[in-house]
């Protein structure tokens, strides 16, 4: 590991390791939160007494459809909106305030309409995710060096394969940056819902231990949710620098 | 149709063959950009005409800004002429590139998230050849180009010169009947430009291919062509059309011939003024 990576890993032991001390000291009382190794000690519990697993799919699951849906909606609506230059100029003061609106009170219009399923719940995080999604496809297409198109047309490819093989490559770094946003908004989204209207997934079992004072469920779930997250954003960040590497060389 | 074809004082008879069909030609074609916002249309080049034979290789020489990447684009189908036609072995150019038609951009084309290998052999993978003859001609095309050593690497780890000989690798392996090159050897040390000058000779003997090579260097245009076009500044229009007279077997040595200085004496002669005029056209703009 390299020496900042060493710095770093310090960065987040230590803190760990104060939050422990101050909750292990009493300095932080107990009702309001548990010690770090106790939270992992519980999620291990939870985990082995099979409770975990119900509400962990059925988040994760709604997570992942919200965030390929963002993707995959994002970038090709980012294609079509590319290739309208017009109509871009209509959208993008609506597109650039898009987050100032608060979706969640959408929420109950969607459940009069999809009823209390998953559905609501991944429209709400594919509500979230997909403008990053397509904003950072503009981007990306704006980048495009127009040359590159010419080596398309001169190889007669299609719009489609065009897209697909120069287009999309092409804008990656770009993408990326949509594709790491709309993974934290799906999250956000998902969890969210399940917190304020849901009768499951961990949003809701976190909102449940939370009603009834059960702190150490409480905490095992946000470790959970924590680690994932955090997993799951080292991973692309890795993947990401490994690319732009590739990409940029020593330049 | 073709612009009166006017020989120099003593250049030695023509050694290419005129008598060979007409393989692509322009005819009154213009090209004006329109106008963007404060911008006023560019009238770009034209009306010009120009009819290349089978198996010739054409040089365009001319002014910076005088309009030969835009006369390479309508040849080449990707972009439209304002005014006038453009065939390609008898059918007209429209909208599209033809099949047979290889270009060599002016700037960097090579894709940066593709090996060299990969690169070289994108054309020919859209095409559809099969597996064992993307490999037999992408390894010797990686070769050729003296870029072995680097088929694995990416074009950000290459120099300028070799991200240009990747683009070139790309186009020939598709073996096109009509290359158009814009610039190819803009990157290149003068030396390497000699070498490379004489690779394209021998690829252009071995293949028959008619060529039309952009390059702002007169020597490289005296040395490698059986014909030069002089062009003048914006908007672009053929002055003379030099007929070099080398025969079919020629390589770089011939720099050291006395027709040969002769000849690039004499395009620098059509030149000087009209490269005067466009550097004074984007003085007078400043003002
Ligand atoms: N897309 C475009 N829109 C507007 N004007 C353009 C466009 N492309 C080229 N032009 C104009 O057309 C003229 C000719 O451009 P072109 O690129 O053909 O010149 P060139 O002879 O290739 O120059 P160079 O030797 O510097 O490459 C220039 O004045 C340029 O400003
Ligand atoms: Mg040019």
């Amino acid at each position: 590991m390299s020496k900042v990576g060493w710095i770093r890993l310090a960065i987040v032991l230590g803190s760990v390791g104060l939050l422990e001390i101050l909750c292990q000291s009493g300095v932080i009382r107990p009702l309001t939160m548990i010690p770090p190794s106790r939270m992992a000690v519980e999620l291990w519990k939870l985990g082995a007494s099979g409770k975990l697993a119900p509400p962990v799919t059925k988040t994760l699951g709604n997570v992942a459809a919200a965030f390929i849906l963002s993707v995959v909606f994002g970038f090709i609506a980012g294609l079509l909106i590319h290739a309208l230059p017009r109509f871009r100029r209509a959208l993008d003061p609506l597109l650039a305030s898009y987050y100032a609106v608060p979706f969640f009170v959408f929420y109950p219009v969607l459940i009069v309409i999809f009823g209390m399923s998953d559905l609501p719940i991944i429209i709400i995080g594919f509500l979230f995710g997909v403008v990053a999604m397509i904003i950072n496809t503009l981007n990306g297409l704006d980048r495009v060096p127009t040359v590159l198109l010419k080596v398309g047309r001169m190889n007669r490819m299609s719009a489609l394969q065009t897209a697909a093989l120069i287009k999309l490559p092409s804008a990656a770094p770009y993408l990326f940056t949509g594709v790491k946003l709309a993974v934290a908004y799906s999250f956000i989204g998902v969890i969210a819902s399940e917190f304020i209207l849901s009768g499951s997934g961990i949003g809701y079992d976190i909102a449940y231990a939370y009603n009834n004072f059960d702190n150490r469920t409480m905490y095992a779930l946000m470790l959970f949710i924590l680690t994932t997250v955090t997993a799951l954003n080292m991973a692309l960040y890795i993947w990401e620098q490994r690319m732009l590497k590739r990409r940029q060389g020593g330049r | 149709m073709a612009a009166s074809v006017e020989t120099m004082p003593d250049a030695p008879k023509t050694m290419r063959d005129i008598h060979a069909p007409v393989h692509a030609s322009v005819a009154g074609v213009t090209r004006i950009f329109p106008a963007v916002g404060e911008q006023p249309p560019v009238h770009a080049l034209g009306p010009l005409d120009l009819d290349l034979v089978k198996g010739e290789f054409f040089a365009v020489v001319g002014p910076s800004g005088c309009g030969k990447s835009t006369l390479l684009e309508v040849l080449a189908g990707l972009s439209a002429p304002t005014e006038g036609s453009v065939t390609f072995e008898g059918q007209p150019v429209s909208g599209q590139v033809p099949d047979g038609v290889g270009v060599v951009f002016q700037e960097d084309a090579s894709f940066p998230w593709l090996t060299v290998w990969d690169n070289v052999a994108f054309g020919l993978r859209r095409a559809g050849f099969d597996a064992s003859e993307i490999t037999r001609r992408v390894d010797y095309a990686v070769g050729f180009m003296g870029l072995a050593d680097f088929a694995q690497a990416y074009p950000a780890q290459l120099s300028g010169g070799m991200r240009q000989r990747v683009c070139i690798a790309r186009t020939l392996v598709l073996q096109p009947r009509l290359i158009l090159l814009d610039e190819p050897f803009g990157a290149l040390d003068q030396q390497t430009r000699l070498l490379m000058g004489d690779e394209l000779l021998r690829l252009w003997r071995e293949t028959g291919a008619t060529v039309l090579l952009i390059t702002h260097a007169l020597d490289e245009a005296a040395m490698l062509s059986d014909r030069v076009g002089a062009m003048s500044a914006r908007p672009g229009r053929f002055i003379e059309l030099v007929e070099t007279g080398w025969p079919r077997e020629r390589d770089s040595r011939i720099v050291s011939e006395d027709s040969f200085g002769r000849l690039t004496g004499h395009l620098w002669s059509l030149l000087r003024e009209e490269s005067m005029k466009a550097s004074g056209h984007q003085m007078g703009r400043q003002k």
